[in-house]
């Protein structure tokens, strides 16, 4: 099935995700333009793949479809996703999988700043870089990223797990490197290989919270 | 024995009085600013300053409890195929479950159904009983997104995106650990008893053109359904109403700094945003300005508690008030019922605001099953519904004398000003005057 947007709107092909009619279907998307709000809120088991570099939050708040964007993506990429898997081949704008609950986030490029803000669940795995500030306030899930991080990486982050395969510029307020046992080398291959990115896992350094941040204290406002 | 000291001639600092002497020795003692919940106590310019109008010679009135007077009001005529409609404009505004218990969020869901009003969730997300319980449910579209899922987005009759509350203009919030339930715990993907710090912006927009596009977002995945509102705390009211309108938004609601809080910094809640009176008329004047006064309707809420307040509102131009402290208030907050129990937590009835620390006799502002199990959601419900009916007749009451079959007839023609301030915020001349101070110069 393919769906025109040099033709079709995109509010069509958003509603025809949210109909019982997209239960199964493989769709390919011609013509995006970096157009915004691009297959939001899919609620079906389909594959979508879009040819084409796509705006803000595309496959956001997405459920069980899997979505791939053959290009880049804007702010946003796949906010709040809650099952699925999302991959894009290029690079992904500011706040990728920024709150997102569950599923598979795969950036095979870079990803900007603030990627996985606030994230409750998801696993995210970037092929690249990513920018400052990533992982801040990131609550539950994981982080691979098989690059470099940016300055302040997981600033107040809480129970998320991040690795990292590159340089990390710096660590935010809270966030610490912690031993990377068997426990976590195995949950780090079977990411890898879900992402098809190949890495060895011990090449790895895994980051967390130290909890110092948990519940108010005052002799902690220095921290800030 | 001690000696009598007549006391008449002791003279208090008007600038160190003893509360603030009693603050000074608090924060040197424990090193922490206070954190409490309720809103702003200081004295502030509010609708009591203002005086309707009644109809005599040049206008005349309906008859009470026989001429209709209608109260009804829809919200979301501007982009959304289902509207929201209400039968009386006063709504009840967002708190969250984990500030309120479960049972406070269902009598406040039943209060606000048995008289055709919506009521709001907050941040933490939907709760079942609260939906279930709730015929129109506006859905907090919030920073933290605690909670937030697209099936909760899609049950919900409006989203309201949350840009900032009255209590805390630019401020965030925290839930602290000791009202961490299992339930809130698991409802936010956080540890039990841990501070969950709800941020103060959104993590996936930074400024009015991305939230055009992510106001956009929400309506694709509800399929353009719903309405969606935005909520702003009061401070530069004027440029935020109509950066709302841009971004799309079919309601605007604006907190003032009146507008309650389940925990926020006392320096917060007394010293940032501006009070609700001038809130409104600016917000009025904001949508004139681009010709959309009642095409995107406007809702204003902080410290609103009688039908007088909800009147003087209308006449100022909004279409429809909300309540939280009032409402929680009828639901019994600060009962002299409870006076025993407040003096254990070393407060009294009337001057309880510690909602933030979990331990609420009422059961209201708690997670404690033991006290959360005293309120009876039932009766609860009826007593939200009691005061919301008493409003509605006082608002009728109100508009009626000024001649008017819509509630939302009543216009600024129909105030006058008691003080002088009062009469520059609101632009309603100074009573017994055609004088409105400032009224030349420009906003």
């Amino acid at each position: 099935m393919k769906f025109d947007l040099a033709g079709q709107g995109i509010r069509e092909f958003n509603r025809f995700l949210h109909g019982p009619e997209s239960e199964g279907a493989v769709v390919e998307v011609d013509n995006p333009s970096g157009c915004h709000n691009l297959a939001v809120g899919a609620l079906q088991n389909c594959q979508v793949t879009v040819n084409g570099h796509v705006g803000y939050y595309c496959a956001a708040m997405n459920q069980q479809a899997e979505i791939t964007v053959r290009g880049n993506a804007g702010p946003g990429l796949a906010e709040n996703m809650m099952s699925g898997i999302v991959r894009v081949q290029g690079n992904a704008s500011q706040y990728c999988g920024a709150t997102a609950h569950g599923g598979l986030l795969v950036v095979e490029g870079n990803a900007s700043s603030r990627c996985g803000i606030s994230l409750k669940g998801t696993d995210i795995i970037v092929g690249g870089s990513i920018g400052h500030m990533s992982a801040f306030m990131a609550q539950t899930g994981r982080l691979v990223v098989c690059g470099d991080a940016a300055e302040s990486m997981g600033d107040s982050i809480y129970e998320a797990r991040i690795y990292v395969r590159g340089k990390v510029a710096s660590l935010g307020t809270d966030c610490i490197e912690k031993p990377l046992e068997e426990e976590h080398l195995k949950e780090l291959e079977e990411l890898l290989d879900r992402a098809q990115l190949n890495h060895s896992a011990r090449e790895f350094k895994r980051y967390g919270s130290a909890r110092r941040l948990y519940n108010f204290d005052v002799d902690n406002a220095s921290l800030y | 024995m001690t000696n009598e000291i007549d006391r008449s001639w002791l003279v208090e600092s008007a600038t160190f009085s003893r509360p603030v002497i009693r603050e000074i020795q608090r924060a040197a003692r424990e090193g922490i600013y206070d954190i409490r919940g309720f809103g702003a106590k200081r004295k502030l310019p509010t609708f009591d300053d203002l005086l309707l109008l009644g109809a005599s010679m040049s206008r005349y009135p309906l008859e009470g409890y026989r001429e209709k007077c209608d109260t009804r009001v829809t919200f979301g005529t501007r982009f959304a195929e289902n509207p929201l409609t209400i039968e009386t404009p006063i709504t009840i505004a967002g708190m969250s479950f984990g500030a309120l218990s479960a049972q406070a969020k269902e009598g406040l869901a039943r209060g606000a159904t048995a008289v055709g009003t919506s009521t709001t969730t907050g941040d933490g997300g939907m709760t079942p009983e609260e939906r279930e319980h709730s015929r129109l449910l506006v859905y907090q579209y919030l920073p933290s997104r605690y909670g937030m899922n697209p099936d909760d987005l899609r049950k919900a009759d409006a989203i309201e995106v949350v840009v900032g509350q009255g209590a805390k203009p630019g401020g965030g919030g925290m839930l602290l650990g000791q009202k961490i339930s299992d339930r809130v715990a698991e409802m936010r993907n956080l540890p039990k008893d841990i501070d969950q710090r709800s941020a103060c912006r959104h993590p996936d927009w930074t400024g009015p053109d991305d939230l055009e596009i992510k106001i956009q977002e929400l309506r694709e995945i509800t399929d353009w359904k719903v309405p969606i509102y935005i909520k702003v705390g009061a401070t530069r009211t004027f440029f935020d109403v109509q950066l709302a309108v841009k971004a799309g938004a079919d309601v605007v609601v604006v907190d003032g700094m009146q507008g309650g809080t389940a925990a926020t910094q006392d320096v917060f809640v007394e010293h940032v945003g501006i009070p609700t009176l001038p809130a409104v008329r600016i917000a009025v004047d904001a949508l004139k300005d681009l010709d959309m006064h009642r095409t995107v309707q406007l809702i204003v809420s902080g410290g609103i508690r009688s039908g007088a307040d909800v009147a003087k509102a209308l006449a100022l131009g909004a279409d429809a008030v909300s309540i939280g402290t009032a409402a929680l208030i009828a639901m019994g907050d600060n009962s002299p019922e409870y006076e025993e129990k407040y003096n254990e937590l070393g407060t009294s009835a009337g001057f309880y605001d510690d909602y933030q620390d979990g331990q609420d006799p009422t059961g209201i502002s708690t997670q404690n099953p033991d006290l959360a199990k005293r309120l009876d959601p039932d009766i609860a419900g009826r007593r939200v519904a009691n005061y919301l009916r008493v409003m509605t007749l006082e608002l009728q009451t109100l508009a009626r004398a000024a001649g008017k079959t819509n509630v939302r007839n009543l216009e600024r023609e129909d105030l006058v000003a008691l003080t002088v301030e009062s009469s520059a915020m609101a632009r309603v001349p100074l009573a017994g005057t055609d004088w409105i101070p400032g009224f030349e110069h420009s906003r």
